[in-house]
């Protein structure tokens, strides 16, 4: 492949004259590129650069229903519920309200969103707007050299479990899947939302979920 | 006329080829042979897999699977197992050979079995994975349990080993950590019913297994 012959070593200009030949210099490189070509195909195609990463996420404790009837309900404000099924997303802000409850509140309705920058991300940056402002407040700091990383990290610690920043819980019913979850949790991590709570659909959301879906 | 040689020199061509190859060689770490296809979802995390884990694997179908990083660990796991599972009878050779496993999933009762099995022949195995759905007869709990005491010990050893000579560890690299590998196909249900077994063992911090995906500017 790599080399034609042609005919002897080089006694081409001895016409008629019997010369014993010049064996070539030359080796055939050609079985060894082959194997080269061959290796480097094999690490090509099988090589994987990226490692997978770990994304942290801490679940509330189970409690017993023991423990859960000392718990008194706790009025929730600044908080967004986030209900998945399948590939959607819905969400309704504060406190869940069923139809003909006691306080005599509207019942609450689904808003529908998506992926879209307009979608999650906007609506997270509205909630979440003291720790973002927080988190620019900070970074000013440290650039002007006026505070320290460590206590940077700290004091954004604090800033995402203020009374001020958005809570948010994330609801599911037996269709969302994983890819979904992980996406929103995704989204929520880049929002700087601290207070994460995945938690078990109640029985009228899930009604609400279901008629909303069709 | 002269005759031009019909031959090019490839020997600038082969330079670049061998270069590649050594290249791509020295990149390349060798992926362990897992018996289950997963597909991971991305996220924008950077924080790498920590050194002593437990990782538990929900696939698409919903079938779990178990893993240890320690081989000391593993050891001590299944010795445990055995201990709570009379039926369940390895010799030394199974039991070595268990250790050295790396991803695996089936019951308690398919076990010998499977350890028997070529990395290849597990990959075939028709089983419906660790069994997590009955609450009284929860195979993944005590898989989760055991594993979690045996890698508690193992890390404390390890740690000790790391002060003796004269390092400053932090104890909190040593403690072991809980991992899911979840198929991004795969229904939250499946998932959750494994996030429950963790909780009912009060292990609530747990890490989702993501790809790196470039965070929005």
């Amino acid at each position: 492949m790599a080399e034609i012959a042609e005919g002897g070593g080089g006694g081409g200009h001895d016409k008629g004259k019997k010369r014993a030949k010049k064996s070539s210099t030359k080796v055939d490189m050609t079985p060894m590129v082959d194997l080269a070509f061959l290796l480097l195909t094999f690490f090509v195609l099988t090589t994987t650069f990226a490692k997978p990463k770990v994304m942290s996420l801490v679940y509330p404790a189970k409690l017993t229903d023991e423990e859960l009837k000392d718990i008194e309900p706790t009025k929730i404000n600044n908080a967004i519920t986030f209900l998945l099924t399948e590939d959607k997303i819905y969400y309704y802000e504060d406190e869940f309200f069923p139809k003909g409850n006691p306080q005599g509140e509207p019942p609450t309705e689904l808003k529908e969103t998506n992926f879209s920058p307009d979608g999650v991300r906007a609506l997270l940056a509205k909630g979440n707007k003291y720790v973002i402002q927080e988190r620019e407040r900070l970074e000013k700091l440290v650039e002007s050299k006026q505070m320290v990383d460590s206590v940077f990290t700290k004091k954004m610690i604090e800033a995402k479990q203020n009374k001020k920043a958005l809570k948010v819980l994330i609801k599911t019913d037996d269709k969302a899947t994983c890819k979904n979850f992980i996406d929103l949790v995704d989204e929520l991590k880049i929002a700087d939302i601290g207070m994460i709570a995945p938690v078990d659909i109640l029985k009228s959301e899930l009604d609400l979920l279901k008629a909303k879906a069709k | 006329m002269p005759k031009s040689s019909p031959s090019i020199d490839m020997t600038p061509m082969v330079d670049l080829a061998f270069l590649l190859v050594t290249f791509f060689m020295l990149a390349a770490s060798i992926r362990p042979s897992d018996p289950v296809d997963v597909d991971i979802p991305t996220s924008i995390s950077d924080m790498a897999i920590p050194a002593n884990v437990v990782l538990v694997t929900v696939d698409a179908g919903g079938r779990v699977f178990f893993k240890m990083s320690d081989p000391e660990a593993k050891r001590e796991l299944i010795n445990s197992m055995m201990g709570k599972y009379q039926s369940l009878k390895l010799t030394e050779k199974q039991v070595e050979e268990f250790t050295l496993m790396e991803t695996f999933g089936c019951t308690v009762g398919e076990l010998p079995q499977y350890i028997d099995l070529s990395t290849d022949e597990r990959r075939q195995f028709n089983t419906s994975g660790i069994p997590y759905l009955d609450s009284t007869k929860n195979q993944l709990k005590d898989w989760i349990d055991f594993g979690n005491r045996a890698a508690v010990n193992s890390g404390r050893t390890a740690y000790e080993v790391a002060q003796m000579d004269g390092l400053n560890p932090d104890p909190k690299d040593f403690v072991p950590k809980f991992i899911l590998r979840v198929d991004s196909k795969t229904l939250y249900a499946n998932a959750q019913k494994v996030i429950d077994v963790f909780r009912e063992l009060e292990l609530n911090n747990l890490n989702f297994i993501t790809s790196l995906e470039m965070a929005p500017l």
